[in-house]
């Protein structure tokens, strides 16, 4: 399983997998926006997206679990 | 005026404050959550906490500043760049509540931030802007005669876009016949219309601004000029004064169609006019800031005026003729803008600063908002402050600012100052022949060099 984690604070801005979707690398799942910039968060690994951890407009650290993926 | 609200944060905030305390104003700062132990609060005489970190909720929120402003005794009200500074319903909202707002007239902020009508209200006053038209369809005869209308090289575009997307240069009947139709579909896409609009393609564009001034009977000045060509994703890096290499005829030309912009809409204290310069020197209109700009030391360094106090006092009825130049003018200056980020992705580097050193010098000012300790956090602009040098020459002040940026040490977070010196050193920079291309050019460049 593939956790996807936060590579910086912020907010998140959209997500853009549901439950259920597959997805392969470099795959965008979530973008966050962080000092007036969108940043995009992608998969690094092929799988099914089993959860989604966060809500658009929550505010997450540096390092938190955004999304799992089952490979 | 006694008490002054600041409507603002970080460096800008910072800055005003240093006006106030030698005018002997009293300075009232405000504060989010976040920003509780920030420099603008310990250095204001006064603080007033407005809400929560996110912008809406602190510095975007109307009332609660208001709020600020009648619990601290505050006359008027600075807002600063950014946030609320070009807002007109917030100016209005200011003034509704008898407090003296320092910055223009709500209804010339309105005009100026709706960009169709500003380009429209120029095209008035005789002020030149980037000639264009729309398309009545994409048949070839109306595309030639809008063509030839507006002449090539020219740049495509959704009528109802913005932000680059399904924007194409075409250079010749051929090409523009092609691009339409498909510079047409994706505006069926991503605007839901597939009206298109031609414009003259304006060739090594330079950006250059015009600082102006007005006062309450009318009278308009303006009292410099800035070159800020690099700039990445629309973003300033380095501003400097005056542009390098301009012939005194396009000067003189920006200025004069500045202060015809500016007296046009009747412009009531500190506003710039930005126009793009092509490489023949033609000039167009591009925007108007209704606000202090971020880049304004330059001109102080370089006429000696002190901008927010010239503010203050035209909102309080002060004339242009009864403002002094209260500093020293040199020949040249050069303002960095110091970034928290990653200076190759530009991606946001938000954290705790644990080393803050930056060199004194007789020749540098230091706007800032930061120190050691600080923490730069994710919820604001990335922009940390700006160094500023001033010298007899442009090539003095670019070497002085790269002896600065090579005794500076910023750790805990990243930041641009390795692109700036980058730039700094750039053979196309020290010529002066820089263009809005620039830094996007060089990236490419880089990268083809990596292959």
């Amino acid at each position: 399983m593939e956790e996807i984690k936060a590579s910086m604070a912020g907010n998140v801005w959209k997500i853009t997998v549901n439950t259920g979707d597959e997805v392969k690398p470099g795959d965008e799942v979530v973008i966050l926006e962080s000092m007036k910039m969108e940043i995009p968060i992608a998969a690094e690994s092929a799988g099914t997206v089993e959860s989604i951890v966060v809500e658009e407009g929550s505010f997450i650290n540096e390092g938190d679990v955004l999304v799992k993926i089952q490979s | 005026m006694h008490t002054l609200l600041i409507a603002n944060r970080g460096e800008i905030a910072c800055r005003i404050i240093r006006t106030c305390r030698e005018l002997g104003i009293t300075s009232v700062a405000v504060y989010s959550d976040a920003d509780e132990q920030s420099q603008h609060v310990k250095l204001a005489d006064r603080a007033c906490h407005i809400g929560g970190s996110r912008v809406h909720e602190s510095y975007l929120n109307i009332e609660h500043i208001l709020q600020a402003a009648k619990d601290s005794g505050a006359q008027a009200v600075h807002p600063g760049y950014g946030l609320l500074s070009e807002n007109a319903a917030f100016a209005e909202r200011v003034e509704a509540e008898g407090l003296l707002f320092i910055g223009p007239q709500p209804d010339v902020i309105a005009q100026m931030g709706d960009k169709i009508q500003a380009r429209n209200v120029m095209k008035e006053a005789g002020v030149p802007v980037v000639p264009g038209r729309e398309l009545a369809s994409i048949e070839e005869a109306d595309l030639n005669e809008a063509a030839a209308a507006v002449s090539f090289p020219l740049m495509l575009k959704a009528a109802a876009g913005g932000g680059g997307i399904g924007m194409q240069r075409v250079d010749n009947e051929t090409e523009l016949l092609k691009a339409a139709a498909s510079v047409a579909k994706k505006a069926e896409t991503f605007f839901a219309s597939s009206l298109l609009y031609l414009e003259k393609y304006v060739e090594e564009p330079r950006h250059i601004e015009a600082q102006i001034f007005g006062d309450d009977r009318g009278s308009m000045s303006c009292i410099g000029l800035r070159d800020c060509s690099v700039q990445r994703r629309h973003q300033k890096v380095i501003e400097e004064a005056p542009p390098p290499g301009l012939s005194k005829q396009t000067e003189e030309a920006l200025q004069t169609a500045a202060v015809r912009a500016a007296s046009h809409l009747q412009y009531k204290n500190a506003g710039t006019v930005e126009f793009l310069v092509d490489k023949e020197e033609n000039i167009y209109f591009l925007e108007m800031n209704t606000r202090l700009q971020v880049e304004h030391p330059v001109t102080e360094e370089t006429t000696g005026a002190d901008l927010v106090a010239w503010q203050l006092a035209v909102a309080e009825g002060k004339r242009l003729d009864e403002l002094q130049y209260t500093q020293p003018a040199h020949a040249y200056a050069l303002e960095v803008r110091l970034y928290a980020e990653d200076p190759k992705t530009f991606f946001p580097s938000p954290g705790t600063i644990t080393e803050w050193e930056i060199p004194d010098f007789p020749f540098l000012r230091c706007d800032v908002g930061f120190t050691n300790g600080d923490t730069i956090t994710p919820f604001y602009d990335p922009m940390a402050g700006k160094l500023i040098v001033h010298a007899e020459s442009r090539e003095q002040g670019i070497s002085r600012m790269i002896q600065v940026l090579e005794r500076t040490s910023i750790s805990g977070i990243k930041t641009n100052v390795p692109l700036l010196l980058d730039i700094l050193q750039d053979s196309a920079f020290q010529q002066g022949k820089v263009t809005t291309h620039f830094l996007t050019d060089k990236k490419e460049e880089e990268a083809a060099w990596k292959k």
